[in-house]
């Protein structure tokens, strides 16, 4: 069990040593994003912009020209907030393989609070053109999708969880790209989850099994592009469907698997378990998770409450 | 409470501004050991300019902390909250037992200034690079209202990386904000920054170590001086000149404070690696010691 974020500068640290188009844009951050690992084995690769997120966006793009893959390490808040003018005009359009490698993303960012907190980016990610956004669950997946990132030829957005999760996945782990992953066979309902959330959701469908609830748990890794053929075929003859995501209500994997669902005319009737509409507060990660409704007891209280409604 | 709360502002001597200073340091230390969360360094350097401020120079109540002719105050910086919150609660704004709630959810005292839940905060800030341009709206507004307040705006030197400032300072002398005082706290540390050469990768050089920052602001149209932001005689009387320009010079001021990250405490003073993290008891006792001696504080 490893952050993802350790993952990432541990990762891109290995890639550095044959693949000499990398490179790491820093705002400042190299010492929360990890980038500090890759800092200290490829100094000549380490471009240190400073707290100048726009700037960060801009000569990443400009390096993209030269042949470079750079990866921008910050916050993700402040990739796809601060500056999202730049990565719109200078990395969408132009298909620039500029890789946001969004840290600290979601609640928890070790109480930084509201401020900090990247809980619309899916939403903004979403509705950007030529972006391939991906959502680890744990440090194993996470490390898949860099190596399967390093080869892509493109702009993506990584959503990287800040703290270490339960792990997912074993060492056998092959990252398919676009494609839902069934976790667990059930019959009662079927839910939906992405990112360090299908971590606990994990924990959470295991204390519903517990209690004689019978959940299929499916995990969304690629939420663009996504296979969504396939998310349907898990989908399909369920009449009670959950989403989970560490993200706002609005715009992310809730709204995607609503997508899918109406699309095939599906009866089904879904219940989107997120962030409210509104705004959170700085505090541990387990008080967080727990008033905010994404501890695995609160998300499996939700769903027997939904097949109780 | 802080000795001598009950003296005027005008009163309070430098001695005297900077023993609460070594007690809101000491807070800073407190609160971060007891929340394992929060900024330290930064929160360090720039207390004796907020305690200069609070307890001196600015025009406030902490009764009435939404007077609309009260002075306003603006941590661009916000990650430095703590030392804020600690300047706020010894000046009387809320209880010094409060600090204690910090972070602990359900706190009117967050990660970051939430000018909706904190008494004496003007502006919520977190995101850098904001409170120049928030300072400016309120000195604009004040002149539009003909009020006769000042704002001042407290900034990191690593924050002035972000571009929103430099557009803010392009601007606001051209509004003629003599009403607005940007202070830069000038500790020449950020959290990682740059290597001082390239092979020397752990020593960090001054973020606007290659910039003539008196020049840039007076190009720009600033009155600019640079002090020492740990002697509160050139705090004072940065502060009085900055003021007395109000309505006279047309000119925002700039007071470019040569300061110390984690200053006043021998293990965190002048290294980035205090940017933050979380002081361990025996670390928590030398710093009591290094700060306030024998002297008790009271809650
Ligand atoms: C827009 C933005 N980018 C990055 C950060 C993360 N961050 C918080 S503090 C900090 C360093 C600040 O350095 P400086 O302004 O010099 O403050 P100080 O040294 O006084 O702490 C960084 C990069 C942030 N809060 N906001």
């Amino acid at each position: 069990m490893k952050s993802q974020r350790a993952v990432w500068g541990d990762t891109l640290t290995e890639l550095g040593e044959t693949d000499k188009r990398i490179v790491i844009v820093d705002g400042d951050l190299a010492t929360s994003t990890m980038a500090v690992t890759f800092a200290k084995a490829h100094p000549e690769r380490f471009v240190e912009a400073g707290i100048a997120e726009q700037n960060m966006v801009g000569m990443a793009f400009g390096m993209s020209t030269l042949g470079y893959r750079p990866w921008l390490s910050s916050f993700g808040v402040f990739l796809t907030n601060r500056a999202l003018d730049q990565v719109r005009m200078l990395v969408s359009q132009t298909k620039a393989p500029v890789r946001l490698a969004a840290a600290y993303t979601g609640l928890l960012n070790g109480s930084a609070g509201k401020t900090h907190q990247d809980i619309e980016d899916f939403s903004i990610m979403r509705a950007m053109p030529n972006m391939t956004i991906l959502a680890p669950a744990d440090a194993v997946e996470a490390e898949a999708m860099i190596r399967w990132a390093a080869e892509y030829d493109g702009p993506l957005y990584l959503r990287l969880a800040r703290d270490a999760v339960a792990d997912v996945f074993g060492a056998d782990y092959v990252y398919e790209h676009g494609k839902p992953i069934s976790l667990r066979e059930g019959t009662d309902a079927v839910v939906v989850s992405t990112g360090v959330q299908t971590s606990r959701t994990v924990e959470a469908v295991q204390a519903l099994a517990d209690d004689g609830v019978s959940v299929r748990h499916i995990h969304v890794p690629t939420l663009k592009p996504l296979d969504e053929h396939a998310l349907w075929q898990h989908l399909d003859g369920m009449s009670r469907v959950f989403t989970v995501e560490e993200h706002s209500v609005i715009g992310g994997l809730g709204d995607v698997v609503s997508g899918v669902l109406s699309a095939q005319g599906a009866g089904a009737r879904q219940t989107r378990i997120g962030l409210a509409d509104g705004w959170s507060e700085s505090a541990p990660n387990d008080f967080l998770l727990d008033k905010y409704g994404l501890s695995p007891a609160r998300v499996a209280a939700s769903v027997a409450a939904g097949l109780q409604a | 409470m802080i000795e001598g709360d009950t003296v005027t502002r005008e009163a309070r001597t430098p001695a005297d501004l900077a023993a609460i200073a070594s007690e809101g340091r000491w807070h800073v230390l407190n609160t971060v050991a007891a929340s394992k969360a929060g900024h330290i360094g930064g929160p360090m350097s720039a207390m004796d300019l907020m305690v200069a401020l609070f307890f001196r120079q600015m025009h406030v109540d902490p009764a009435h902390p939404q007077d609309p002719e009260r002075d306003r105050f603006i941590l661009s910086k916000g990650h430095s909250a703590i030392g804020y919150y600690s300047v706020l609660a010894m000046r009387g704004y809320f209880p010094v037992g409060e600090l204690a709630t910090f972070d602990h959810g359900d706190s009117r005292l967050q990660g970051h200034p939430d000018m909706k839940l904190t008494p004496g905060v003007d502006v919520s800030t977190g995101s850098l690079g904001q409170g120049l341009s928030a300072g400016a709206g309120i000195a604009l507004a004040a002149k539009k209202q003909g009020k006769d307040f000042h704002t001042w705006v407290i900034l990191g030197d690593g924050e002035i990386e972000e571009g929103m400032i430099w557009e803010t300072v392009i601007c606001a002398p051209r509004f003629g904000l003599d009403n607005l005082t940007a202070i830069i706290d000038l500790n020449g540390l950020q959290q990682y920054g740059w290597p001082a050469t390239p092979t020397d990768r752990f020593d960090r050089s001054e973020p606007m170590g290659h910039v003539d920052l008196e020049a840039v602001f007076t190009g720009f149209g600033w009155n600019a001086v640079t002090i020492d932001g740990h002697d509160f005689d050139e705090i004072l009387r940065a502060y009085a000149d900055a003021e007395a320009a109000r309505g006279v010079s047309g000119r925002p001021s700039v007071i470019i404070a040569r300061t110390a990250k984690g200053r006043g405490v021998s293990f965190t003073e002048g290294t980035f690696n205090w940017h933050n993290g979380v002081p361990t008891p025996e670390q928590l006792d030398i710093a009591h010691r290094e700060l306030l001696g024998t002297k008790e504080v009271v809650a």
